[in-house]
């Protein structure tokens, strides 16, 4: 076969054609693997609810729970943090908490809660994840009415776990979806049926 | 005597005649050893090369030994590093080599690239063996993050938990980006498991590999020298480069003088100060990981601090890791970002002297402001260096270019 044979049109194609359909190939391939690496059906499982007595719970006190091995804090609020949480709404960056994805719609009002007395909400900074410490003490002086701190970066959060301005967390802390049980248990992670 | 040998059919030139003719082994090691010319004015920087494959040889070997006994488990983890401790048989020392050889690790390789910047080693006809060099040193942040996650210790957990949700930060796939590197919904038995499996097998892989390009690279351009000149220019009647001698056995000499120098201070380390004040094997890593609460104060082991104080200095999500991420890849650009028409400093201007003094004592000062809380003032401070950082790369084109060069000599200068 000399060079003027050569039909380069059709050799191009067989090189394109091979070509694509090896990376189709690679890319089938490539699901499996890929999947392999989402959290896998056990993990799935051991994320169900988990259900959380609150009877001896006294206002002022918070209890930490694991739900799918991340922290949530339950803390009974006093009728003075309600009083407080009116305080800072100017310093904080999503005081009306509009952002959606942060707590379920029923959870969307002043207090962040399905009932007012009760917050309930993850224990993992919206920065990077470290559990923010309650730092629940009133200090005027530094316009502190108290909240939660990240030890990490320094992020601020008021009692609903609402983010304040010019700190690295960009959101409110999450409220996982809950529900009440009974006025004296909580159900963490469902919350058919409720609100 | 030779020719009934002929006679018989025995092979001529004995074992090494045979492996030749079917390997290229003395072709190899007169190309890359016995007959690889190097500049004959190498001084102290230039063995931070050899150093780091030592280390690299270290890591390897140590590691091996401390996976027959490890258990990448959430409930076994724990105590299984503290059986290698107290139980196996020299089973502290081991793990003591490898935990200082990580540190180790980063020391040689930060004054390896140190090297670099001083010599113009990155800069034309040498840039891909500088990417190559990059590339190594991003596996190498990943060897050591994912190997810190394996004591289970709480440092491990919630400096992962802190890493990690860094990609948490990338628009729209952040969320789930985060869940295909756990495997879960947080960090768990499962990503120490996946931790394993990178740390021992794939990203150890990548790493030999990339070494071996690496020095591919490096022999086919052949290595610079502090006077920054291509020795290959000024050859003599053989073909010698006149200002290179062969690397075996003139620098493989000078090398083990430099290693076993080296193992002096590696082994004072393992034997009396394996902790180092908490900077090499952090405090708060001899507690088990507990899922409630963070350490009060939560820092990386000390080589990633100056890019942590990056990351801290911003107080937004995305342009922390941004900049972050930045802060790690800009000197992959630094044979284009570098001007100037010589390599060496030593016949550089004083702008760059001093930009290249003043990024010196940035680094160190992010490095050590990342060890420290994040108080206000630290913040401050940290913002005030990352400046200082990014500017020495964002504005080098300009002063590289300006800057007053003298000019360079025709053969290296050497000293008696």
């Amino acid at each position: 076969m000399t060079e003027d044979d050569l039909d380069r049109n059709r050799r191009h194609f067989l090189v394109v054609a091979t070509a694509v359909t090896g990376a189709v190939g690679a890319g089938f391939v490539a699901v499996p693997f890929i999947s392999s690496l989402k959290p896998s059906a056990r993990a799935q499982a051991l994320g169900a609810p988990v259900e959380v007595p609150i009877g001896s719970l006294e206002p002022g006190e918070m209890v930490k729970v694991l739900w799918r091995g991340r922290l949530v804090y339950i803390l009974r609020r006093t009728e003075e943090m309600l009083s407080r949480l009116s305080d800072n709404a100017d310093k904080l960056r999503d005081p009306d908490s509009e952002e959606v994805d942060q707590q379920p719609g029923y959870a969307a009002n002043s207090t962040r809660s399905v009932r007012p007395e009760y917050l309930v909400i993850e224990g993992s900074c919206t920065h990077l994840g470290c559990a923010p410490l309650m730092d629940f003490e009133v200090r005027p002086a530094e316009g502190w009415s108290g909240g939660f701190f990240c030890p990490c970066h320094g992020s601020k959060f008021d009692l609903a776990g609402r983010v304040f301005k010019g700190v690295p967390a960009p959101t409110n802390l999450r409220v996982p979806p809950h529900r009440f049980v009974r006025d004296d248990l909580i159900l963490i992670g469902q919350d058919t049926g409720a609100a | 005597m030779a020719r009934i040998e002929a006679e018989i059919g025995k092979p001529q030139g004995g074992f090494m005649k045979w492996i030749d003719d079917r390997f290229p082994l003395t072709k190899t090691m007169k190309k890359h050893v016995t007959e690889y010319y190097a500049s004959k004015n190498f001084n102290f920087w230039y063995v931070f090369g050899v150093l780091a494959m030592v280390v690299l040889v270290i890591q390897l070997l140590t590691g091996i030994f401390l996976t027959m006994n490890y258990k990448p488990s959430a409930a076994e983890a724990f105590a299984s590093v503290e059986y290698i401790m107290r139980d196996v048989e020299w089973g502290w020392l081991i793990r003591y080599m490898h935990s200082t050889g990580a540190s180790f690790f980063f020391i040689v390789v930060y004054l390896h690239m140190f090297r670099a910047m001083l010599y113009g080693s990155y800069k034309k006809p040498r840039e891909l063996i500088w990417i190559i060099g990059m590339l190594i040193f991003l596996v190498l942040m990943a060897e050591a993050f994912s190997g810190y996650l394996l004591p289970w210790g709480q440092m491990s957990y919630w400096g992962a938990q802190v890493i990690i949700s860094l990609f948490g930060a990338v628009p729209w796939i952040g969320e789930a980006l985060v869940e295909i590197i756990r495997g879960d919904y947080s960090i768990s038995d499962i990503t120490l498991n996946r931790f394993f499996a990178l740390h021992v097998i794939a990203l150890p892989l990548a790493l030999i590999g990339l070494v071996f390009v690496h020095i591919v690279a490096l022999h086919e351009v052949g290595s610079n020298n502090p006077d920054g000149i291509e020795i290959k220019e000024l050859k003599g009647a053989d073909g010698i480069p006149l200002d290179g001698v062969a690397f075996h056995p003139y620098h493989t000499s000078k090398d083990l003088v430099a290693i076993i120098v080296f193992l002096m201070f590696f082994c004072a380390v393992v034997f009396f100060a394996p902790e180092m004040g908490g900077y090499f094997l952090e405090h708060a890593n001899f507690e088990p990981a507990n899922l409630t609460a963070t350490p009060e104060h939560i820092a990386p082991v000390w080589y990633f601090t100056p890019f942590y104080a990056i990351l801290r200095a911003v107080p937004d999500k995305l342009w922390g890791f941004i900049l972050f991420g930045l802060s790690v890849i800009l000197p992959l650009f630094l044979p284009w970002l570098d001007r100037a028409r010589v390599k060496s400093i030593r016949y550089r201007g004083w702008i760059y002297k001093a930009a290249l003094t003043i990024f010196v004592i940035t680094f160190f000062a992010l490095g050590w402001l990342g060890t420290q809380s994040a108080d206000p003032v630290y913040v401050r401070a940290a913002q005030f260096f990352a400046i200082i950082y990014f500017a020495f790369f964002i504005l080098m084109p300009y002063y590289t270019t300006i800057d007053k060069t003298k000019p360079v000599p025709e053969r290296v200068v050497y000293h008696d």
